[in-house]
């Protein structure tokens, strides 16, 4: 029992409704936001501090013992994961206060942001199935705000193909929910996990992991499920993209780490087998959508889906090894994504564009813009001693080892394609003849440049720290290596 | 009974994807309804269906419901609720911007903007 592991979703819960009465006076809302957001990197951060000490925690929601209330957990991966998390919201919302526009801030944007938050560290947090569900559909139900939040046209086109695709989504996941019920008769996580293993190997239970896939899979952008992605996610302003690109589709790749390393690890034949397959198609698809756009957004977009499949082919591979690989991955892209969303938010503010035929010269007159996001393609691209390096070279190595020798080569070459797809906006959008763009005197470069800095900062830290930072990967991945450390934790047996 | 509600839920499931694949929004929209309406029919089937109990009253009842599907598809119906609430805003919103809703019109290529 400790209190501290629901903190991180009651502060931007409390800041949220407390900043919908605040909606006319935007200082207030840009003061509270950033406050509550600091505090809950402090708390969270304290909470990764604490697990990586005293192991697994656990709360059991008003006092109800596990299995039969909710419980919360939070082992190493979810507290890594909520860390992360806040520090990337903090950013976020300090790059929205110069960026986002007034009119925005008075409908509601910053307690909506806040809201996301909640919905993110829930999912991360919770150790109930059901109540997966329901932080889900917090997650989503925020987003669907942020994503038509300003009325354009573009958004309200893409938000209603967006609403559509989750709303189907979730009526799967609450079938798939029921039939998991109705198998194991219990939501409780650890609890479904000690299950099904009595059960051991039925077709039903590669039915249920199959439906799980294709719904988180729709939430993650796996491979032909996808499509959605490159459309909804370009419609939004900068701020609200590097929240989506670096949040919501992660909260979907933990949800199958977590259910194919907890569930569904006793006849991994099948689900596992089509889980490498996807991941690996889901690789190849970004690295073509990727090289395929001229359009900075549509470049940067793709690459999530690139790393979607990186980090879900080390989930399939299933050894130690690769799941420590698939975390420090999975942490590393959710800053340089947020980074590099914040950057390209930053060059389009500039130019007035994203299309990188119109772009050109930028570096003769911001060369801070441009060195940082040079480093921050690179650590994108896994080069050494940055921090995509680390994570890469497990999963690869882990992929020879356990010879998928397909797969791995896959993630080889598509660091390179990685490297030439972002290098591209490089050596054309900064190099070249400098020109002159209409609203560039107007722009903030330089309170916008801040908070990706700080980010590729963290970048380069967690690249350079790899040593001091891998005990504490290693034990989130022993614990999904290992699920009776998590079910013990739980259940207390 | 569970044979009916089956029979029920593929129903419904059928006519929702009848609905969603068509180009006008509003059906769509409904075909959204009547799929969440299947699954939380399945929600509630999936627990076993019984007869004359209420749920669990004291450890010493010798038949009871499942009290746990019930609770489970409240909260989703109330979910649904509110984002068939705010995909209806959304749509009208978009028919008044857009001046269509027909989603052949609504792709993005050049010239629909």
């Amino acid at each position: 029992m400790n209190n501290l592991i629901i903190l991180p979703i009651l502060i931007p819960l409390i800041t949220g409704v407390v900043l919908i009465f605040f909606t006319k006076n935007i200082m207030a809302q840009r003061w509270i936001s950033a406050i509550s957001a600091l505090l809950t990197i402090v708390v969270s951060f304290m909470l990764a501090n604490h697990v990586y000490r005293n192991g697994i925690q656990t709360m059991d929601l008003s006092n109800w013992e596990a299995p039969y209330g909710i419980t919360l957990v939070s082992d190493m991966l979810s507290a890594l994961l909520v860390l992360t998390t806040s520090i990337i919201a903090f950013a976020a919302l300090f790059y929205s206060f110069k960026s986002i526009g007034e009119a925005r801030e008075r409908f509601f944007y910053y307690p909506v942001v806040n809201f996301l938050i909640v919905g993110v560290n829930g999912a991360f947090t919770t150790g109930d199935i059901f109540n997966l569900f329901v932080f889900f559909e917090v997650m989503l139900m925020s987003s669907y705000v942020l994503i038509v939040l300003g009325g354009t046209k573009i958004q309200l086109r893409e938000s209603i193909k967006y609403i559509l695709v989750n709303v189907i989504s979730s009526a799967l996941f609450v079938i798939a929910v029921a039939y998991l019920y109705s198998v194991v008769g219990t939501l409780n996580m650890a609890h479904i996990s000690v299950r099904l293993s009595e059960i051991g190997s039925a077709g039903i239970i590669t039915v249920i992991a199959v439906l799980f896939l294709i719904v988180f899979g729709l939430k993650g952008a796996i491979f032909p499920l996808y499509f959605w992605l490159p459309g909804s996610y370009y419609a939004p302003p900068a701020p609200v993209m590097a929240l989506f690109g670096a949040l919501l589709t992660k909260v979907g790749v933990y949800s199958i780490t977590r259910t194919y390393t907890l569930f569904f690890y006793h006849d991994v034949g099948y689900t596992h087998q089509l889980l490498q397959i996807l991941a690996v198609m889901t690789i190849i698809a970004g690295v073509i959508g990727a090289l395929a756009y001229t359009d900075i957004k549509k470049i940067i977009i793709y690459n999530i889906i690139v790393a979607v499949g990186v980090i879900l082919f080390g989930v399939s591979v299933l050894t130690p090894e690769s799941l420590t690989g698939s975390i420090f991955y999975l942490i590393h892209d959710m800053n340089i994504k947020a980074t590099l969303f914040l950057l390209i938010g930053i060059i389009i503010v500039i130019t007035g564009t994203s299309d990188l035929e119109k772009i050109s010269g930028l570096i003769n007159r911001y060369p801070a813009l441009g060195w940082t996001f040079f480093i921050a393609t690179a650590a994108l691209a896994g080069i050494p001693p940055l921090s995509g390096f680390a994570g890469k070279l497990m999963v690869v190595r882990s992929g020879f080892e356990t010879e998928n020798y397909i797969g791995a080569f896959v993630v080889l070459m598509s660091s390179l394609l990685v490297l030439f797809s972002v290098m591209r906006i490089f050596i054309r959008g900064f190099w070249g003849t400098p020109r002159a763009y209409k609203n560039e005197d107007k722009a903030p470069v330089k309170w916008l440049l801040v908070a990706p800095a700080i980010l590729t900062a963290f970048a380069v830290l967690y690249g350079f720290g790899t040593e001091a930072i891998y005990p504490v990967i290693s034990t989130a991945a022993e614990t999904l290596a290992n699920p009776e450390i998590y079910i013990n934790a739980v259940l207390k047996e | 009974m569970e044979i009916l509600m089956s029979f029920l839920i593929g129903i419904l499931f059928m006519t929702a994807t009848y609905l969603m694949l068509s180009k006008s929004l509003l059906r769509i929209i409904i075909g959204t309804g009547l799929l969440s309406h299947g699954a939380h029919l399945l929600l509630l089937t999936m627990g076993g269906l019984k007869r004359g109990a209420a749920p669990l009253l004291g450890e010493k009842a010798s038949s009871y419901a499942d009290p746990l599907p019930q609770a489970l598809i409240l909260t989703a119906i109330v979910i649904s609720f509110g984002v068939t609430a705010f995909f209806l805003v959304v749509a009208y919103r978009a028919y008044q911007e857009l001046g269509t809703d027909n989603m052949d019109r609504l792709r993005g290529k050049e010239g629909h903007e």
